[in-house]
């Protein structure tokens, strides 16, 4: 089933960490496996913000000898930083697999990414000036106590709590996905792509890797390819719905902006609300009470109907 | 069986070739035509187990911190009471609220809520100020439920009977399955509405999205507004002087009577030309086409 939260203030930053794990944490029964998020908050100008798993959460279970095995990875990470002359002013270890680096590198981040990932099991989560990725298996008061997201101040953010089907409960599979190589473009989706094999194969002819088998790392990777071919996110949404066949909907946000698209069938919930400072949006309306108690407006959008909001 | 060669048959009509056969002509009118359902009847059908509750005691029942079927309990522990009206306040999204009510009620909701509200009811006069999610009023099957604002899709599924109004706009799959009763929607309703319905009426003040009445084996449509496409054997029939008495009659019931009448509405049926209108098995077909 799965469940997706978006949410964008309009005016300024404020607690979009807090208030994503409120709205996830409503929409728990939609899916117990894991919860993810892609906030946007404000790094220094010039600062990257890598997030990156060294290992899935269930190898920690493989005994002790994986501990050593995670050093040895951590330090190859850390000497592919150094060759590419990246500077790293903050280096979080949030929990034993998982890893927080904010950088400064004037090279080509996605040459270093790619080489980053060349280490055995190590994936990167997101790189990017304003976004952090941040999924793990669990709901959301476990991910968010774990890496201490529910002070976390930004502008937007999407989430996810995930019932897995096509793919396994693990961390590579879990929403959202990062846009490799693409710096803060992150999607959320519920739904199903029915011609999934098609268009991966058609995007890896293009260059583009997948991390995972899951068909919502697809929508990541056809979005990241159309904005840096100059098609602007609202094209990209409205192309994708004649091309990508299934039912879904799906969330993309970028450094400062937050889109939606619904199939033609619109088979896939989402409530909105809007109003001039606050933008959210959830498979089911209980998840934007959660942050809006009182009385609002909302509504269902329509089928094929893509929107676009601005940080 | 009547003794008919190949070649005989080949130069029949289809209709000839049934007769040929031994089949019968008449027109199939499909399982939704036979009269389960007697309207007079279901008005004044009581369950022998309903509480027997009075309209004029009133009471509210406050959704924080409650589950969704401790609500429900609570409601019919007040039915059980005695309590007529009973206001539900602090909703908030909350899914499931209200549902298999099956004796008279006069349910207020101050709020919005989520999935599946008041489906399954039999009977209860239900107004919620706010809006309602997914499948709201699903297999109703007597009362009136009105709703101030918006509501998502599969709004009224399988309703059988009374009367569901939305004065807001609706969601996709508005009526799918309907076998009765009346839908009511005061804005747009989106893609596939009607899809498969059976029996029923429903309105539209405002525009349809694709595909309307896809697949509809009976029943009645009537749009106020833009109609993006047909669906699959739903075709457009004259609106009669009935049907805009009727018309006129239910949306000044509910307030939504627009301004320049109802003359400009398009009313839409099943064109029954799909091969589930067909008498024969496949079987016989096959010996036929």
């Amino acid at each position: 089933m799965c469940g997706i939260v978006g949410l964008i203030h309009l005016n300024g930053s404020s607690n979009v960490g807090g208030e994503m794990t409120s709205m996830l944490q409503s929409l728990k029964h939609r899916g117990p496996d894991s919860t993810g998020y892609a906030v946007y908050g404000e790094a220094n100008p010039g600062d990257y913000i890598m997030r990156l798993k060294v290992a899935e959460a269930e190898d920690m279970n493989r005994g002790r000898g994986i501990h050593d095995v995670l050093e040895e990875r951590i330090a190859k990470v850390d000497a592919i930083l150094a060759e590419h002359d990246a500077k790293v002013s903050v280096k979080d270890r949030v929990r034993p697999y998982a890893l927080r680096y904010v950088l400064s590198h004037d090279g080509d981040t996605g040459e270093m990414a790619e080489h980053i990932e060349e280490v055995e099991d190590v994936e990167i989560l997101s790189l990017g000036n304003g976004l952090e990725l941040i999924k793990d298996l669990g709901d959301a008061a476990d991910v968010a106590g774990a890496y201490g997201l529910n002070d976390f101040t930004g502008t937007h953010g999407i989430g996810h709590t995930r019932m897995a089907t096509e793919s396994d409960v693990d961390i590579k599979s879990a929403h959202p996905y990062w846009a490799f190589p693409y710096n803060d473009v992150a999607v959320v989706h519920n739904g199903q792509i029915t011609n999934y094999w098609i268009m991966r194969r058609e995007m890896e002819r293009k260059g583009h890797r997948f991390m995972s088998n899951c068909d919502s790392e697809l929508l990541a990777v056809y979005v990241a390819h159309d904005l840096a071919n100059g098609v602007t996110l609202e094209d990209s949404l409205r192309k994708s719905i004649q091309e990508i066949d299934g039912v879904f909907t799906y969330l993309v946000a970028t450094k400062d902006q937050l889109g939606m698209a619904k199939d033609t069938m619109a088979a896939k919930p989402l409530v909105l609300y809007e109003s001039d400072n606050l933008i959210a949006m959830a498979s089911e309306e209980v998840a934007i009470r959660s942050i809006l108690p009182q009385e609002i407006d909302t509504y269902d959008p329509y089928d094929e109907e893509v929107r676009v909001w601005q940080a | 069986m009547a003794s008919v060669s190949d070649s005989d048959l080949k130069d029949l009509t289809q209709e000839e070739r049934v007769k040929a056969l031994g089949m019968t002509t008449d027109q199939l009118t499909g399982r939704s035509m036979y009269i389960e359902f007697d309207p007079e009847a279901t008005e004044r059908f009581a369950y022998p187990w309903a509480p027997d509750v009075d309209f004029n005691q009133r009471t509210e029942l406050d959704c924080d911190g409650l589950t969704a079927t401790e609500v429900n309990e609570r409601m019919r522990d007040l039915m059980r009471d005695g309590f007529g009206t009973i206001v539900i306040k602090n909703p908030r999204g909350m899914h499931s609220i209200g549902v298999g009510i099956l004796n008279k009620l006069n349910l207020i909701i101050e709020g919005s809520t989520g999935y599946f509200a008041v489906g399954l009811i039999d009977g209860p006069n239900v107004r919620i100020n706010g809006r309602v999610g997914w499948s709201c009023g699903e297999n109703m099957m007597a009362g009136t439920v009105v709703i101030e604002k918006n509501a998502g899709s599969t709004f009224g599924a399988a309703i059988r009977g009374g009367d569901l109004v939305c004065k807001g706009s609706v969601g996709s799959r508005t009526g799918i399955d309907m076998k009765g009763g009346t839908i009511i929607v005061g804005g747009d309703t989106g893609a596939l509405s009607g899809f498969m319905m059976q029996r029923g009426r429903m309105v539209v003040c405002g525009s349809a999205g694709k595909n309307l009445g896809d697949s509809m084996y009976d029943g009645t449509i009537y749009v106020g507004g833009e109609i993006q496409s047909f669906g699959v054997d739903a075709v457009e029939a004259e609106l009669t002087d009935l049907d805009k008495a009727w018309l006129t009659r239910k949306l000044t019931q509910y307030g939504l009577m627009p301004e320049k009448g109802v003359d400009h509405f398009t009313k839409v049926v099943a064109g029954k030309q799909l091969w589930n209108y067909d008498n024969l098995e496949p079987s016989e077909k096959k010996l036929i086409l």
